[in-house]
């Protein structure tokens, strides 16, 4: 009988070319995914004088450097050089664009799911961390650096050692107003930001199969908030039903004859994992962030730590953390006063965090300024037909195109120093919103009840009798 | 890329963990060539205060010769942005010392010479405690895996392929070229047996008319 196998073991050895000496593998790349800031590594080629190997499996994209607001003349010459740098890479090698006013336009870890690139049983690769987001369909998705972008569209391949295995199992089912971002919080605060470094994360357990698509690539998102290299659901029937009829998705035969080697992709009975941790969905509360790292999070009814209380090693840090989100020990969370709200990025940009923070929103005004974002311009077409636009506009927040926006600032859309920002993004990072911006991570839902209070509150209770 | 072996010059310590990429190069400077060099980007914003003038206690304002830096655990954790280690490399730093790495960085630090060397939280302690707020002479050798700074001389973990390339200051894409067949052939099989891993033509207009 042979050894059952985890769907990473099922995943790496259908990509392997070869191993060499040292344990180290090549890999068959299936999608790979450029954006502006890509830039560097088609330097790398043209310095070579190479041509990108498989253009047909090569998708552009414009999103980091996106304007959200009048995209018809760039005000900054520098974000326009950006995206003319990487219209020109693209039409030289041949590769499909995803320009500023395609329909398909939008933040690439979004694009690449709804267009149906994104598929189970894949090995995709993009030159941004976050591309772990891909993993949810039950794919190898993970972010590279310029050298190994420039690598891949030579050759179509990455060379990788095969990561350790860890499952982070989910039991119980989430209560309401909580949602795949508080378990990603979660898990990352136990663990640590390194908690997951070197490995790659099997996410399973009822409340992670009961999570939409939208709530699962939330999830594998954050898995390089954690450290790890890369984070995956198996894929099932919420995963197909997602994917059928996709713009690239397979169709006829060869859609059935995927479905068919999909079936096989889940981790066997008895697989054994490097590791095992194992979450209770029940006791999951909305969770937010207090520092400048993704693991100084805390659930959202607790009070910020006092630093001497930490173990030794992480006092300094949060000292230096509350020192620059000028936030004293022993406060509540909740109530702290926010300047302004931000809703999108690849983490929390998708139809269904819109949905979540409209139903907040809905019929109440927001007492701070704030964006909403949407992840791509489909998100955003879909969010205008169901009127969640208007929900937004009515509240006071500004309603903008999709990109990264204001999780990094590229474009232009920044918090101002020493403003305090409820954020749905991926990291809270001094000066990453911009220099001297405080970041606070939350749920899309806790970003909107943040904006109706005008302060960190508990989604919970502004929900009760609302269709969450 | 060039190789090298050994190294001898002075280390200092940056005692933070989590020194992120952000940290290591704000956005806002990564739209720049590399031609510009990007040492003057490195921890811009912790280096300097918001007036953009230079924070005179900050390590690396106080030793502008430093080419090693020892620093907490879970150095270059966050983006892909191979920007951070470009910062570093620009602006002579050969070697980061720390008890761990994010995984993207270190392997962006190996493909340009960078070397990311791991020793154990209480070896990292004991040369932060040595060097205190100082700089120190320090010597580095590759092929050993060793370093030295003052009378602490510690073995390092490094992954032999990493070492290897660190080394040779081999490009990888020569070596994969030399594999040209293998890839090749896993492709034709590949489509063969997973059509659907292919993506559906969307129309019949050639690749790249809708860029504008």
């Amino acid at each position: 009988m042979t050894q059952p196998r985890t769907l990473l073991d099922k995943l790496w050895s259908a990509h392997e070319i070869l191993k060499r000496e040292d344990g180290t593998s090549l890999l068959w790349v299936d999608r790979h995914l450029v954006h502006e800031g890509s830039h560097h590594a088609f330097g790398k080629l043209a310095a070579r004088g190479a041509d990108v190997a498989a253009p047909d499996l090569t998708f552009a994209v414009v999103d980091h450097y996106a304007p959200t607001r009048q995209r018809e003349r760039i005000a900054d010459p520098q974000v326009s050089r950006m995206i003319d740098t990487l219209r020109n890479n693209a039409k030289q090698h041949r590769l499909q664009l995803f320009d500023l006013m395609d329909p398909g336009q939008g933040i690439v870890h979004v694009v690449g799911p709804e267009q149906g690139l994104t598929l189970p049983g894949l090995l995709i690769n993009c030159g941004d961390s976050h591309t772990s987001t891909h993993g949810a369909f039950g794919a190898l998705a993970f972010g590279i650096g310029a050298t190994e972008v420039a690598h891949v569209l030579a050759t179509q391949t990455i060379w990788q050692k095969k990561p350790k295995s860890m499952r982070i199992t989910v039991d119980g089912s989430l209560g309401p107003g909580v949602s795949a971002k508080d378990i990603a919080l979660n898990w990352i605060a136990r663990l640590g930001t390194g908690g997951a470094q070197g490995c790659a994360i099997e996410y399973a357990g009822s409340a992670v199969r009961d999570l939409s698509m939208e709530g699962r690539m939330t999830l594998c998102n954050l898995s390089i908030e954690g450290g790890a290299r890369l984070g995956m659901v198996a894929p099932d029937e919420v995963t197909f039903a997602y994917l059928k009829d996709r713009p690239y998705a397979p169709k006829g035969a060869d859609w059935d004859a995927g479905l068919e080697d999909w079936a096989n992709l889940p981790s066997d009975d008895g697989a054994e994992f490097d590791l095992e941790v194992t979450l209770h969905g029940d006791d999951i509360a909305p969770t937010v962030t207090w520092g400048t790292s993704p693991e100084q999070a805390l659930p959202v009814t607790e009070t910020i730590p006092d630093p001497a209380t930490l173990d030794p090693g992480k006092a300094d840090a949060a000292r230096a953390a509350l020192d620059y989100m000028d936030l004293p020990s022993g406060r509540a969370l909740e109530g702290i006063a926010v300047d302004q709200v931000f809703l999108g990025s690849c983490t929390n940009g998708r139809i269904e965090d819109l949905r979540a923070a409209a139903a907040v929103l809905a019929g109440r005004r927001a007492k701070v300024p704030g964006m909403v974002s949407p992840g791509s311009a489909q998100v955003k077409a879909q969010a205008e037909q169901e009127g969640l636009d208007r929900i937004f506009t009515e509240a006071g927040l500004d309603w903008v195109a999709s990109g990264c926006s204001m999780c990094v600032g590229m474009n232009g859309d920044l918090v101002a120093p020493g403003k305090r920002c409820a954020s749905s993004t991926n990291r809270n990072f001094r000066g990453r919103q911009g220099p001297g911006a405080r970041t606070h991570l939350m749920s899309p839902a806790m970003v909107a009840a943040a904006a109706v209070t005008g302060t960190i509150t508990d989604v919970r209770p502004l929900l009760h009798g609302r269709a969450a | 890329m060039a190789g090298w072996r050994t190294h001898a010059g002075r280390a200092i310590t940056l005692p933070h963990d989590n020194i992120d990429t952000d940290q290591l190069i704000p956005a806002r400077f990564m739209s720049a060539p590399r031609s510009e060099g990007y040492g003057k980007f490195l921890l811009h914003d912790l280096r300097h205060d918001a007036d953009g003038a230079e924070v005179p206690d900050f390590p690396l304002n106080r030793h502008d010769d430093a080419t090693i830096l020892v620093a907490g655990r879970n150095f270059g954790s966050g983006s892909s942005r191979e920007a951070a280690v470009y910062a570093l490399v620009d602006a002579g730093i050969t070697t980061v010392i720390a008890p761990s790495f994010g995984d993207i960085f270190a392997s962006n630090a190996v493909n340009n010479g960078l070397l990311p060397a791991r020793l154990s939280e209480r070896q990292v302690k004991q040369l932060m405690m040595h060097l205190g707020d100082q700089s120190g002479a320090a010597r580095i050798d590759i092929d050993a895996k060793e370093l030295r700074i003052g009378d602490h001389s510690f073995a390092f973990e490094l992954d032999d392929g990493w070492q290897t390339k660190l080394i040779n200051g081999w490009d990888d894409i020569d070596l994969t070229l030399a594999h040209r067949d293998q890839i090749h052939s896993f492709r034709d099989q590949r489509l063969k047996t997973s059509r659907w891993a292919w993506p559906t033509a969307q129309d019949q207009e050639p690749p790249g008319t809708r860029a504008q």
